[in-house]
């Protein structure tokens, strides 16, 4: 078994062994073996030259990753948190998502930019945010929301690999996950939703750390004789419109669960996906689950209350399959 | 003062600020024709700042440049008639007419546009020197933007990270005294933007971006002192606007009198007084440019009209390496 963090290290020590053109950059990646100890290690194999510990100027790092990606090089951004990545916004909407556009296709921008999201570390309102919509919204660029231990290796490796700009959201909770990771094996596509378990009442639809509380629900569903299946969607740009629906055309009833708040959300993306394109299948309302409309709170108790958890996932299920 | 330079250094010298200043005067006329559309930001004025610099660095090196980059663009060698098709919108100019006159883009010729977020063009010029050190190329990576740029974030992380990674960027601040419609004096807290790069331990310099000879000189010794220590460099072009900042501007936060001062130190007429008085060129000179120059922008104005649009089945092209619908 090998733990998130370490998976990811993984894939990073084979990417900077393999190809001498990428290199990664963000604060504290170097001496500090990265906030989430997921560089650790790194500088002493690879050194200062491709290691770099950057000052913390998000806006500036992000931008000289796309230039150095311009210039040839194949830049790993780390910007320690989304929260931190709002800094950078304009690098990211204004140049990496348009400059191959803009410029009639006559530059490539291939930089993946990674950065831990969500919350339940009681970290509050400023260190908790789940904003990967607000990037999925930007057409120019792709992104990524592995929730497994294989996925955070070889979605690393797959974003890398690609021409376009890939942001690679990693949920904080999910580094000391451990799981079985094989790294010889042909890995399928990124942009694909995959189906972590079957079932046939209802479709729970999750990303990133809540696939997990979908998993459990749907476990805990089961004990009460409502067969669950789990959508991990995967990635979020482009969205993989044909699991979605597909599961959905076979349960004919969805949950989706999104720990970012509800207006405006990938939940919402979801939701009216199926209204489009599964809209005969449905037997219920579609339902959402996701984050109560408040700046995350600090307080344990509180801050439960705010994040989509099982219970509200089964109760929403429960609703669903009831409500059919 | 004497200009010390040959004839055909001062004939190309000419011929490129008034090819600047002639597609521009144009591409206003066909503004008000409607040809051209958007923003349309000119560089009448600033003629000498852009031709100095341009023909100080090499081809090889690569350029950053803002929204207000028609004369660095038609300086590095991209066609008048690209220049004035991207206008137009066309799908024969430079950005196969998804850009506009503030996005012009030249892969082949290291142009990197062609940027409309002030400020926002630093820290790519900031990673493509970072590459550049990194493939052990001995490139410098031009990079021009505003006064206006010295107020943002952005401009000052740039300069700290281009010093603290010993990056070879030129940082070339074209100073035109106004922010949009903010004069100097009232968006820094200190007006001398010189000031500023010594913080980060970057050598800095103020140079008339008036005269075009003071600034080539000035812009090959920053350039060759970054290509030589692989460590960035600052500039300060002092130059002024001419023109409004865009064709929206009503220009009300400048007097009249102020322009027609500043005019009076045109950059083109004072060369070709100069150049003159050197004996190094004559009237029949200027009006050889003038009349190639005539043509070429003629021609270019043709291209454009030539030029097809795009279809719109098309409009998905180049988001992605591959279509992702």
């Amino acid at each position: 078994m090998t733990a998130y963090r370490d998976a990811v290290r993984t894939a990073l020590q084979t990417l900077l062994r393999e190809d001498p053109r990428v290199f990664l950059m963000g604060e504290d990646v170097g001496r500090y073996g990265g906030p989430y100890a997921v560089s650790k290690g790194l500088l002493k194999e690879f050194g200062e030259e491709r290691v770099r510990d950057t000052p913390l100027c998000e806006s500036t790092f992000v931008g000289a990753g796309i230039g150095a990606a311009l210039g040839g090089m194949r830049p790993i951004v780390e910007v320690m948190t989304v929260n931190f990545s709002l800094l950078a916004l304009d690098q990211v909407v204004n140049n990496a998502a348009v400059m191959r556009h803009m410029s009639g296709g006559q530059f490539e921008i291939p930089i993946a930019v990674r950065m831990a999201t969500g919350g339940g570390k009681q970290l509050a309102a400023q260190h908790s945010h789940s904003l990967e919509n607000w990037y999925a919204h930007i057409p120019g660029i792709k992104v990524l929301a592995p929730a497994t231990v294989q996925d955070a290796h070889d979605m690393l490796l797959a974003a890398v690999e690609d021409p376009d700009p890939v942001f690679i959201f990693e949920h904080q909770m999910l580094y000391g996950m451990e799981g079985p990771l094989d790294t010889e094996a042909t890995p399928p596509s990124p942009w694909k939703a995959a189906i972590r378990r079957s079932g046939s009442d209802v479709s729970l639809i999750a990303y990133g750390g809540s696939v997990h509380k979908a998993l459990t629900a749907a476990e805990k569903l089961e004990k009460e004789r409502v067969s669950a299946e789990v959508v991990d969607l995967r990635s979020l740009r482009p969205l993989d419109r044909e699991t979605i629906v597909g599961s959905v055309s076979r349960t004919h009833r969805a949950v989706v669960i999104d720990e970012a708040w509800k207006t405006g959300s990938l939940a919402s993306e979801v939701s009216a996906i199926l209204a489009e394109d599964a809209f005969y299948e449905l037997d219920a309302p579609v339902v959402r689950v996701c984050t109560l409309e408040v700046p995350i709170p600090y307080a344990k108790h509180l801050e439960e209350a705010a994040l989509p958890q099982v219970d509200r996932i089964v109760e929403a299920a429960k609703r669903s399959v009831g409500g059919g | 003062m004497t200009l010390y330079i040959s004839r055909d250094h001062a004939l190309d010298l000419l011929r490129q600020m008034i090819r600047i200043r002639r597609l521009e005067e144009k591409s206003v006329e066909l503004y008000s024709k409607q040809k051209i559309r958007g923003f349309l930001h000119l560089y009448i004025g600033e003629e000498a700042a852009g031709v100095g610099a341009m023909r100080a660095l090499r081809e090889d090196d690569n350029i950053v440049a803002t929204y207000r980059e028609h004369g660095q663009a038609l300086v590095r060698g991209i066609p008048a008639g690209e220049i004035m098709a991207e206008m137009y919108g066309k799908a024969n100019g430079c950005s196969g007419g998804r850009g506009g006159s503030m996005h012009l883009f030249s892969a082949k010729r290291r142009f990197y546009g062609g940027h409309a977020i002030v400020g926002g063009g630093l820290p790519i010029a900031v990673g493509l020197a970072l590459a550049d050190k990194m493939k052990g190329e001995a490139r410098v990576t031009a990079c021009f933007f505003g006064d206006g740029a010295t107020d943002e974030g952005e401009f000052h992380e740039s300069l700290n990270l281009a010093a603290l990674w010993k990056l070879p960027v030129l940082f070339l601040c074209e100073n035109n005294q106004y922010a949009m419609g903010t004069a100097l004096d009232r968006h820094v807290s200190d007006s001398d933007i010189v000031n500023n790069p010594p913080a980060y331990g970057i050598p800095s310099e103020s140079v008339n971006g008036m005269d075009v000879v003071a600034v080539e000189r000035a812009v090959h010794n920053a350039a060759e002192s970054v290509r030589e220590t692989s460590e960035p460099r600052f500039l300060e072009l002092r130059t002024y606007r001419f023109r409004a900042h865009s064709m929206y501007d009503a220009e009300l936060y400048r007097s009249k009198e102020e322009v027609e001062e500043h005019k009076k130190h045109d950059p083109i007429a004072n060369f070709q007084e100069r150049a003159m008085s050197d004996e190094l060129i004559t009237q029949s000179d200027i009006d050889t440019i003038e009349a190639d120059v005539a043509k070429e922008i003629a021609e270019a104005i043709e291209f454009a009209e030539r030029g097809e649009w795009e279809p719109v089945e098309d409009i998905t092209r180049h988001i992605y390496a591959r279509d992702l619908s």
